[in-house]
């Protein structure tokens, strides 16, 4: 039984379970509603929710654990000889699940694991069929005892409002979960990273050459993890988008707050958020193929030697990408600037440029620092556009000219295509996230602080 | 008794040489009409106080006359406004050097986020009116001392301006439209954020910038236009109903509506 | 009292200041006039300055329009080469079965490269003959197939069909070979050119409409690749997204705006939301591929695990606009509705709720556009692998269409390029219809309170 019949089914219920704990309702309290402590829909609501709330909350927690738990299952069954590499045990684990999926015909493979794919598929369909089973006895367990309280007395209400106000703060806690679930998930592999190569090594090596790693059988070439060449190459192109970005977004934003008319801004704005919700594949699509090519032709014509995949093509693009952000972000905190320090220089015979440089720009400069540091962490954690127009070698450089690689193209590299969680090229990504993590959290609590700051000193 | 006031008002704005004038000044916010006609003189070195229940447009003539109405979308004005006989409004003049000429003091204290010194600096610092250090340090001096601040400041001259009192943040204001020697000071409302003790500070001020500006000063209260000014022009509804020496507007008001709003029947 | 004494002092300097009378300002001073000048000189400058920095952004933005239209329209049109094709029953249907699952296996590839023998006999050599069947794109046998199945009676006759062309034949129609380069720097030899101009001059190379772009997956054949695969991953994808993002940011958003106590918990639940805000997209993916897959095991490259990836990335955006349309509505619509007795979640659903849903779905589909466009986090999970067919569900495996143009993005083949394009600005298009909709229900539902 596919999962969304399943989900269609236990919709079913809830709706018949609302219809019958109405109808129950209703014929309690003898045909007058007064009788009734809450309305009718509020004793079917009650019904409906005991049907599906815990059916629902089974098939999540089911989810969560079934195939760890049929994993380690077929593993516990296989031979020894294949348990003890994990390499060779990643490997049987896929072909044990192509021949579950009915896909293996063309493998291989020992009579083990064949043995193993067949017991994998017996098991899954005997997991979903014990999960139907279960999610509809649990379901009708629910309506059976809510149906049977239900009473004239019985404050229907009441109960559905503490149980919707409970699903509510479950929802907000979800933006918790989930930043404990980054955390942890990065700290995890992290850790496991840390374990295979030393920290200060990763931190402060000088050479990255994760790929050399890639035959497990090399038992000399670990290859080396040392970090600091993305990190120069983030910041170079970080620094390359910001020279773009700020000077630009800045400028566009006090010509759009104090010198456009109406009629301008009601053009231009829009059009600027255009940018803003471009793609970034777009954006790399177009680092790539005509800003690159386009730097390295005109390179050639004066003289220069410009890689195909610099530092420049990317972070000029990037630039462009940020500016919208940088620009309304800016034009957000010099419209804070209150009009009577406007007034007071103008009514000394300061000019508009005048005003805007010795005054507003002044006065808006912390704001103005927060946002360009919210564009900073935006740009480091850019990934599609270094990915498509960066390069992957790690030079450590900081001539524009040259191809550099950053911290979210190692991770795209390392992580897509075949992943060995022993090896510590995979796991490297994830110390490289959790770096790339809290970094942008830094600067973003600070930043916001910063903005936040302002804020309040003008309202 | 209304015929006369009529013929008595037509006659009175006429002053001798007057130093700011206004001849039909009407004036609308997109489609609203905020001010009606109005004729106005401003005498030099005197104070004229601009009265009136609120929204009756003296703030916004107020505006008009160092054309600070500029820098709002969709206003239009017609008619004239004259500084030294030259009309502010015609098109060879400059605006940043008018608004030099005519300083403006607003409602509330605007000090910018500066230090003290560089407030007071800025206007000299940007019309470029100082040839050095030394003059510019006279010239801070020499306005704060007129705004009667620089006992109290003169020692943390570079700490920012926004620590100051309410009551010092105007004055340093005044002392900052003073620094770079306007002929006339335009004041709107400049007391009413202001407590009693600062803001007689301030009215002593006015008193003592008298001999050397020709002010101007919106006020809500009829007991600051009684102390401070030498004219008062009470305004209604957009329209200029009366003006005349202070006294005779406060003791025999000609106009029925200028009588009902000083015996504080409306307003 | 020390009151009283400064302010007697202060007037005794005053009076002292204003004895020494102060010089008016001249401004017919030339060194002043001069500096009026230069100020206004400046003036106009610093105008230009932000003139020109949107002129920047407004160019680049024309630039990037321009080059993928001008790279990509060409792909909506594909080269078609008319050959005269004899279904021959000998290869189709030897033993006349009728058959459609002999029909089926028949080799119609086969058919073609006949028919491209008989029109350039004199190709005779191994490698020209490979050469020769380039012209004519693997694809096409599928075609000839559709159309026997579909009407069997074509079987034993000969009949003029366009064919879909090769890419390099393709690339060559629309001018992106030049054949005045030198022979052995360019896809196609000297020969195969030859041949394009004798099918030219004979008036059987047309441009057709390319539906097929339209209507199927991914390919490693460019003339064959099309973009229906990623758009139904991107719709089951977002399918996910929205049931899981929607109910759970608008409840997050009413609890937070509406019943949420000043505590520590809602502090927390603050802060994480604007963080996970400005969260780089590429952690989502290694959260998605961690929690998702290593833990959960759910399925690789699956709609559902994007999807749920996604829906953790827009729920902030949703959280934030619903919260700030929820906010939006006057506390006194709350206060009548609770003074009629109504409860607090009655007040919400019953009030507050429909006001603010037109802010509530302009955030949503903001949010949506977002995930629609988002590249980095699915490549992550896997959604990054070569999918030929059509996905038929969230569990199957799938792609999505900004990770379709990344995969083209990086093929070598140059006809790669103008699907790239194309797949962008189909892209594109969508993005514009969703946020088009937003600003219309924003326009349609805007209301002063």
């Amino acid at each position: 039984m596919s999962l969304s019949f399943l989900l269609l089914a236990v919709a079913a219920l809830c709706a018949l379970s609302f219809y019958f704990g109405r109808q129950r309702a209703v014929a309690l309290s003898g045909g007058r509603h007064s009788n009734l402590h809450s309305l009718p829909a509020h004793y079917g609501t009650y019904v409906a929710l005991w049907c599906g709330m815990p059916a629902l909350l089974l098939l999540l927690v089911w989810y969560v654990f079934q195939g760890s738990v049929i994993e380690a299952m077929i593993v516990a069954e296989l031979p020894a000889e294949i348990t003890s590499d994990t390499g060779q045990l990643s490997l049987a684990l896929n072909s044990i699940a192509l021949i579950a999926a009915d896909n293996g015909q063309h493998l291989s493979v020992s009579p083990e694991v064949i043995d193993a794919g067949r017991r994998l598929a017996n098991l899954q369909s005997i997991a979903n069929a014990s999960l139907v089973v279960l999610m509809l006895c649990v379901a009708v367990i629910g309506i059976s005892v809510s149906y049977r309280k239900i009473d004239p007395e019985m404050r229907a209400r009441n109960n559905v409002e503490r149980i919707s106000r409970w699903m509510m703060i479950a929802c907000s806690a979800i933006a918790i979960l989930s930043t404990v679930g980054i955390v942890f998930s990065l700290l995890f592999e992290a850790l496991h990273f840390f374990s295979k190569i030393n920290p200060v090594e990763f931190l402060f090596g000088l050479e990255w050459s994760p790929q050399t790693a890639i035959r497990a059988d090399q038992v000399a070439s670990e290859g080396a993890f040392g970090a600091i060449p993305l990190f120069v190459g983030t910041l170079l192109i970080t620094v390359i988008a910001m020279c773009v970005a700020v000077p630009v977004g800045l400028f566009s934003a006090i010509y759009m707050g104090e010198y456009a008319s109406s009629k301008f801004r009601a053009i231009a704005k829009p059009a600027l958020e255009i940018l803003a919700g471009v793609p970034t594949v777009v954006y790399g699509f177009f680092a790539a193929l005509t800003v690159a090519p386009f730097l390295r032709d005109n390179g050639a014509i004066l003289g220069l030697d410009v890689s195909s995949e610099s530092a420049l093509a990317a972070g000029l693009v990037m630039g462009v990408m940020i500016i919208p952000f940088v620009s309304s972000l800016s034009d957000d905190v010099m419209s804070q600037v209150p009009q009577s320090l406007r007034d007071g220089s103008y009514g000394l015979g300061a000019t508009k440029s005048e005003t805007i440089r010795n005054v507003i720009f002044p006065a808006a400069l912390p704001g103005i620092v927060g946002a360009v540091l919210l564009a900073v962490s935006r740009a480091i954690g850019e990934t599609m556009i270094v990915v498509m127009a960066a390069g992957l070698a790690a030079n450590m450089t900081v001539n524009p000219l040259q191809a550099v690689t950053t911290v979210t193209v190692q991770i795209v590299t390392l992580l897509v295509g075949d992943q060995e969680f022993d090896s510590a090229k995979t796991l490297s990504a994830f110390a490289l996230g959790l770096v790339l993590f809290l970094v942008t959290l830094g600067l973003n609590v600070f930043a916001l602080k910063v903005v936040q700051k302002y804020r309040e000193k003008y309202d | 008794m209304a015929v006369v006031t009529q013929s008595a008002m037509t006659a009175e704005p006429s002053v001798a040489s007057p130093k700011m004038t206004a001849r039909d000044l009407n004036l609308f916010y997109s489609d609203n009409q905020a001010l009606y006609d109005v004729n106005l003189d401003i005498v030099e070195r005197q104070v004229t106080a601009l009265i009136g229940p609120s929204g009756c447009g003296k703030s916004t003539f107020l505006r008009c006359m160092n054309r600070m109405n500029d820098t709002i979308d969709g206003v239009t004005i017609t008619g004239k406004v004259t500084l030294d006989d030259r009309d502010i409004y015609d098109k060879h003049i400059d605006v940043v050097q008018l608004r030099a000429r005519i300083g403006m003091v607003f409602q509330k204290p605007n000090p910018f986020p500066k230090s003290i010194y560089d407030n007071v600096a800025y206007g000299p610092r940007i019309h470029g009116l100082v040839n050095s250090r030394d003059e510019l340090d006279e010239i801070v001096m020499t306005s704060l001392e007129r705004a009667g601040l620089l006992k109290e400041v003169k020692d943390r001259l570079q700490s920012p301006a926004t620590g100051l009192s309410g009551g010092q943040q105007q004055r340093l204001c005044i002392a900052r439209a003073v620094a770079v020697s306007p002929e006339v000071i335009l004041m709107d409302e400049p007391c009413s954020a202001l407590d009693p003790i600062a803001t007689a500070k301030v009215e002593e001020l006015i008193d003592e910038l008298r001999s050397n500006y020709t002010i101007v000063i919106v006020t809500h209260s009829m007991q600051q236009a009684a102390r401070v000014s030498q004219r008062t022009a009470f305004f209604h509804l957009g329209k200029l109903v009366e003006v005349g020496e202070t006294d005779q507007i406060f003791t025999n008001p000609k106009d029925e509506r200028t009588k009902g709003y000083i015996t504080g029947r409306f307003g | 009292m020390t009151d009283m004494a400064s302010l007697m002092e202060d007037r005794a300097a005053a009076k002292v200041i204003s004895d020494k009378m102060q010089k008016p300002v001249d401004w017919d001073n030339p060194k002043i006039a001069r500096n009026i000048k230069k100020r206004y000189a400046a003036e106009r400058r610093f105008k230009m300055y932000g003139l020109s920095a949107i002129g920047i952004a407004l160019l680049v933005l024309c630039v990037l329009a321009g080059s993928i239209g001008s790279k990509g329209y060409t792909a909506f049109f594909q080269t078609f080469v008319q050959l005269e094709i004899h279904f021959d029953p000998a290869v189709i249907d030897p033993d006349g079965t009728g058959d459609p699952a002999v029909i089926g296996r028949a080799n119609f590839d086969g058919l073609v490269k006949r028919a491209l023998q008989e029109k350039f006999p004199d190709v005779t050599a191994r490698r020209d003959k490979r050469n020769l069947y380039g012209i004519v794109s693997g694809g096409a046998s599928y075609d000839l197939r559709e159309r026997v199945l579909e009407n069997p009676s074509l079987i034993g006759q000969t009949r003029k069909v366009w064919l879909i062309s090769g890419d390099d034949f393709d690339m060559l129609n629309k001018g992106y070979i030049d054949a005045d380069v030198d022979e052995s720097n360019r896809r196609l030899n000297d020969q195969e050119i030859g041949w394009y101009n004798t099918l030219v001059s004979e008036g059987v190379v047309e441009k057709h409409f390319h539906s097929r772009f339209f209507t199927s997956g991914d390919s490693r054949e460019p003339e064959l690749a099309g973009i229906w695969g990623a758009a139904v991953g991107s719709f089951y994808t977002l399918l996910v997204t929205l049931t899981l993002s929607f109910p759970i940011g608008v409840l997050a958003a009413i609890y937070l705006e509406e019943f949420a106590p000043k505590n520590r918990f809602t502090a927390i639940v603050e802060v994480n939301i604007n963080n996970l805000a400005a969260v780089p997209s590429i952690v989502f993916g290694l959260l998605g591929l961690e929690v998702y897959l290593n833990v959960m095991h759910l399925p690789r490259s699956a709609p559902v695990v994007g999807g749920l990836t996604l829906a953790l990335m827009t729920l902030p955006t949703i959280i934030i606009a619903s919260r700030a349309a929820i906010k939006a509505v006057p506390p006194s619509i709350r206060q009548a509705a609770l003074g009629l007795g109504a409860s607090p979640v009655q007040t919400v659903t019953h009030h507050v709720l429909p006001l603010a849903m037109p802010g509530i779905l302009t955030g949503t589909i903001i949010g949506m556009a977002q995930a629609l466009g988002e590249t980095a986090p699915l490549l992550m999970i896997g959604m990054v692998a070569f999918i030929v067919d059509v996905p038929g569900g969230a569990l199957d495996p799938a792609t999505v269409l900004p990770v379709q143009i990344y995969l083209w993005a990086d093929s070598p083949e140059r006809a790669f390029v103008e699907k790239t394009s194309a797949a962008i600005m189909v892209l594109l298009a969508f993005l514009v219809l969703m946020n088009g909709f937003a600003v219309y229900l924003r326009k349609k539902f805007e209301r002063k309170w």
